[in-house]
């Protein structure tokens, strides 16, 4: 969406991220954008590097070390005409300030039956391969889909992570933004000029006709690669980006599973009621007679994530534990 | 003042006996012995401040100006409710006049009411929040990253604690570090130590006056302590038994209403304007219930509306 006949810049994600922010802050005066060391030091990850050069202290402001205080207050502005933009450093804190995410703002429209509206989008540092330790590490995205009242966006390249960011901020909803801190450094083509996605919507990363393979974030490259892969042994894999978890795009997953017959995710969340068994349990009930075989669930194991290269590198999905899994279970 | 005082006393007392009678389900959190601090701040507030109840917020809904009826038919489940009978007792809420909600977790208001007390400063409205919280609320991390942020950022917030002296069935001197749970950590955020006569309708309204003029001025927040006592359990599940009877006979000598209505009457104040002023809250209680119990109950259609803003539940396509 939003592509065509526009000319493009290459960015990193990091640099995209910024970008996302700006373009919002810049169309409307009432996008605020909060979070630790956010301002002045432009975000731990740089990933916000000149806001505040560009847009002041009033709507670029640090915070101390207070998660409750950085959502709540995110959560009282939205609901009294601001769009405030909250950061959460890494993922893995959003259990310092759960209260506040899944009690106070994803039940508040619902409890005042319909009083109440909070479009806030909490932006935050998500997934592992950085080895830094099961405390900063951790894919989150599925406790954030598991609490009505919120949705949940997980982009995988620069131009999504601008696209997305526009679309949460412009939302009526709370929007948790979960990027994925290994993606920061990658680049990618962003189109010039304003960038808008939508919410809830897959994207087809690669065409392909035997299985399908659904990823997000950091896993969609790897299933990415593992289908180039797969195509030299004459297998067409079909890889779809989910992108988004809350709303989910079901339509473009099933539309595929229906053409190849055959589902796999890569999952980087741990095992137990990661995305993917959403998914998983979504196409078993609605296409079980066109599968040919069992949807295969491809997840870090259900552990926390340790931090040495070799045991981080054992414990996610990897291109080979990909194009391994799909290669036993066709036989 | 008073009408608002006898109001306040009158539903609580109703919402208790339609409690016992099955008519209010769940649970609820009578105000009943700590009007006046309702009462003195919601005649102090502008009518376009911010108030953010605890879930013992009825009182502070009333004294916004809300609707009874609409109270009273929240309580009871009913489609003519306040959030038409989805939120309940512990979350009562009127945008329109400026109650941003009542929060059942306790102490998570207050960085929400920072969040409004900020937005209001952001778009210079002049507004301000009053978030009122128990003394319980003191000794959780969100009282302390809250009144934090608000001292840091300036914002035109009004703590209120309400040390009505138990957090639910404790007392809140056994499990606090000092006498004042609230009073006495003020200055570790840079505030001025407030303590009020939370029974006293007058100094409660001076206290609020004060406070507000001052986060309105810019001068940023206040954390006010206003003592009080609850007349009855913590909820309506607490018989209140682990309280001495010295001790609350001690404070029901000092019960907020009729010692307003003594101060009123020694100012000179007719006993028969008082006393209309009593049959007129009991009128208005009791058409509120009947108006509200003529309610139906809510639509079944409401289980799966508004989680969103479109109004659906809708997780995918």
């Amino acid at each position: 969406m939003g592509r065509r006949d526009l000319d493009v810049a290459e960015l990193t994600y990091r640099e995209a991220v910024a970008s996302g922010i700006a373009q919002e802050m810049e169309l409307d005066p009432t996008v605020y954008f909060i979070g630790e060391d956010v301002a002045a030091a432009g975000g731990v990850f740089k990933a916000t590097v000149g806001l505040l050069e560009r847009f002041g202290p009033e709507r670029v402001r640090d915070t101390p070390i207070s998660e409750q205080a950085i959502v709540g207050a995110a959560m009282g502005a939205a609901m009294t005409g601001l769009r405030p933009i909250a950061e959460i450093m890494f993922s893995d804190f959003l259990a310092t300030c759960w209260d506040m995410v899944a009690n106070q703002i994803a039940k508040a429209r619902y409890m005042t039956n319909g009083q109440v509206t909070l479009p806030l989008v909490i932006r935050t540092a998500n997934g592992g391969g950085s080895r830094f330790g099961a405390q900063h590490s951790q894919s989150v995205e599925n406790w954030a889909m598991a609490v009505p009242g919120l949705k949940v966006v997980a982009p995988s390249t620069p131009a999504d992570v601008k696209g997305l960011i526009a679309a949460a901020v412009r939302d009526p909803d709370p929007v948790i933004v979960f990027e994925h801190k290994a993606l920061y450094p990658t680049k990618g083509e962003v189109p010039e000029g304003e960038h808008v996605e939508t919410l809830g919507t897959a994207r087809v990363v690669r065409e392909g006709n035997d299985l399908t393979i659904v990823a997000l974030a950091a896993m969609v490259p790897r299933a990415a690669a593992a289908a180039e892969e797969l195509a030299g042994d004459g297998v067409s894999a079909e890889v779809i980006d989910a992108r988004s978890l809350v709303p989910l795009d079901t339509r473009t997953i099933l539309g595929s599973v229906r053409k190849t017959s055959r589902l796999f995710t890569v999952e980087e969340n741990p095992r137990l009621c990661g995305w993917g068994a959403e998914v998983a349990s979504i196409a078993a009930e609605e296409c079980f007679y066109d599968l040919d075989g069992p949807i295969v669930r491809i997840t870090t194991p259900h552990v926390p994530l340790p931090a040495a290269d070799q045991l981080e590198d054992a414990a996610m999905p990897t291109i080979d534990r990909i194009v391994d899994t799909i290669r036993q279970n066709l036989g | 003042m008073y009408r608002l005082l006898v109001e306040i006393r009158t539903f609580e007392k109703r919402a208790h006996d339609l409690f016992l009678q099955n008519l209010v389900k769940g649970t609820i959190h009578l105000s009943l012995g700590q009007e006046a601090i309702a009462a003195g701040f919601g005649v102090a507030m502008r009518s376009d401040d911010y108030t953010f109840c605890t879930y013992r917020g009825h009182a502070h809904t009333l004294a916004r100006g809300t609707p009874m009826t609409a109270v009273m038919a929240e309580l009871l489940g009913r489609e003519a409710g306040l959030l038409a009978g989805k939120g309940g007792s512990m979350h009562l809420t009127s945008v329109e006049h400026g109650v941003m909600g009542s929060y059942a977790i306790v102490g998570a208001h207050m960085p929400i009411a920072a969040g409004a007390a900020w937005s209001a400063q952001a778009r210079g409205s002049g507004q301000v929040a009053v978030c009122f919280i128990g003394d319980g609320a003191t000794n959780i991390g969100a009282f302390h990253e809250a009144l934090n942020l608000a001292a840091v950022w300036d914002l035109p917030a009004v703590f209120v604690c309400e040390n009505n002296q138990y957090m639910e069935y404790t007392p809140i001197g056994k499990v606090t570090a000092v006498p004042n749970p609230a009073a006495d950590r003020a200055a570790a955020y840079g505030l001025e130590s407030i303590l009020v006569d939370g029974n006293d309708p007058d100094a409660v309204f001076d206290v609020a006056a004060h406070t507000i003029a001052v986060a309105r001025a810019g001068g940023g927040p206040s954390l006010v302590e206003a003592t009080t006592y609850r007349h009855g359990g913590h909820s309506r599940a607490d018989p209140a038994k682990y309280r001495p009877e010295d001790e609350v006979q001690a404070w029901l000598s000092r019960d907020p209403v009729p010692m307003y209505r003594n101060r009123l009457e020694a100012m000179g104040v007719k006993e028969a304007v008082l006393a209309a002023i009593d049959e007129e809250a009991e009128r208005k209680v009791e058409t509120a219930t009947e108006q509200a119990k003529q309610s139906p109950p809510p639509p079944i259609g409401l289980v799966e509306a508004d989680v969103w803003a479109d109004g659906t539940s809708t997780w995918r396509n």
